[in-house]
């Protein structure tokens, strides 16, 4: 249990990732409100960025770009965060199709709320 | 069911979860040490080559828009695509009148 | 009282930001930002104007046929500066050999198409925002 505990405080980047991912899952689970539940979704892709840049990190290293004078430091690697630009632009994608959608639920059924839309059924009011 | 319980419920397989993930953690490779498995000779490549061959002074912009351009190029174009879907979903439901 | 004080801190604070996008954009090559980060900038600016002065003024300011132009020639504007290799016989969207010269590293028009690029791409991530946020506050007919 000691060393448990000693490991996870040297990890310590991956430990918060892990905490901000399942407060982004809790949200998701059991709230009833739609925007909500993408809200959720945000933060969840905000902790996978979070672990994923800090993975390449190097203690005592320095940031990745040259200027006229330091071309001998030690510098951090320059991948993960190429990498997840891509995936920054993803989210975004993803999270304004959802909106667009969320409109579309509003003027369909008149409420945003899940519970009630799944009580309604077939009563929906569009021409 | 009832809320409560479905809340109980979710909140007892989050905390199992929780655990086996700390669990996992633990086995990862140290924070920070200039020996992991992610630092191989890909990222030396780039970093001792990157003036010489693209000529400029940042190093992530070099590696995004010029080792690896092809995904920016589709990446521009997922873009696109988003933009096109968002535009007919919402002009598609102007014309209908607002339910209820 | 509270509209008063929005407007005249808006009308001095945001020009500031769109300046500061575009330089963010033009020297993605030699400090950090690059593209993406300051194209978002230069949008977010046109959003708020748009947000705090009401959304018939900033539809003047950005009437639907430049937002249509940007998006689109953006999006054609690396296909074609990638078929420069082509011509020459290199594979498609070659920088160094295709025999483009480089500059000296640290000038403003260094690095061969790689600004070239990169001001296209912060022009159409811009052109995205606003596109995004005019098409969601339609009123319905």
């Amino acid at each position: 249990m000691r060393e448990l505990i000693d490991k996870l405080i040297v990890n310590y980047p991956y430990v918060a990732a892990l905490i901000i991912f399942v407060i982004g899952a809790m949200t998701v689970l059991t709230r009833s409100n739609v925007f909500k539940k993408l809200l959720g979704i945000n933060i969840m892709e905000s902790a996978i960025f979070i672990m994923f840049v800090a993975s390449g990190n190097i203690r005592g290293g320095s940031a990745p770009i040259l200027n006229g004078n330091n071309s001998e430091a030690l510098f951090i690697n320059p991948l993960p965060s190429a990498l997840m630009l891509t995936g920054i632009v993803v989210s975004v994608s993803v999270s304004a199709f959802a909106l667009a959608l969320i409109l579309r639920l509003y003027r369909s059924y008149g409420t945003t709320d899940l519970r009630r839309i799944a009580l309604m059924g077939n009563e929906v009011a569009d021409k | 069911m009832k809320l409560r319980v479905r809340n109980l419920i979710i909140l007892v397989f989050v905390s199992v979860t929780i655990y086996g993930m700390l669990l996992m953690i633990a086995e990862l490779p140290p924070y920070g040490m200039p020996d992991n498995p992610v630092h191989n000779e890909v990222s030396v490549r780039y970093i001792n080559e990157a003036l010489e061959e693209t000529g400029v002074l940042n190093m992530v912009t070099s590696i995004v828009l010029d080792y690896r351009a092809y995904d920016t190029m589709f990446e521009t174009i997922v873009l696109f695509t988003a933009v096109l879907a968002v535009v007919i979903t919402v002009r598609a439901s102007n014309g209908k009148e607002k339910g209820k | 009282m509270k509209d008063f004080i929005l407007k005249r801190i808006a009308s001095i604070v945001l020009p500031f930001i769109c300046i500061y996008g575009f330089y963010v954009i033009f020297h993605g090559h030699v400090s950090p930002g690059g593209s993406f980060a300051g194209g978002i900038i230069v949008g977010l600016s046109f959003i708020a104007f748009s947000t705090i002065y009401g959304i018939e003024k900033g539809r003047k300011k950005l009437p639907e046929k430049v937002l249509v132009y940007a998006e689109s020639y953006g999006t054609l504007w690396y296909g074609i500066l990638g078929l420069v290799g082509i011509v020459k016989g290199v594979p498609f969207l070659a920088n160094k050999l295709a025999g483009i010269d480089m500059g000296a590293p640290g000038a403003l028009n260094s690095g061969g198409l790689i600004s070239l690029i990169g001001i296209g791409v912060g022009i159409r991530v811009a052109s995205t925002m606003v596109t995004l946020f005019f098409t969601m506050m339609e009123e319905e007919k």
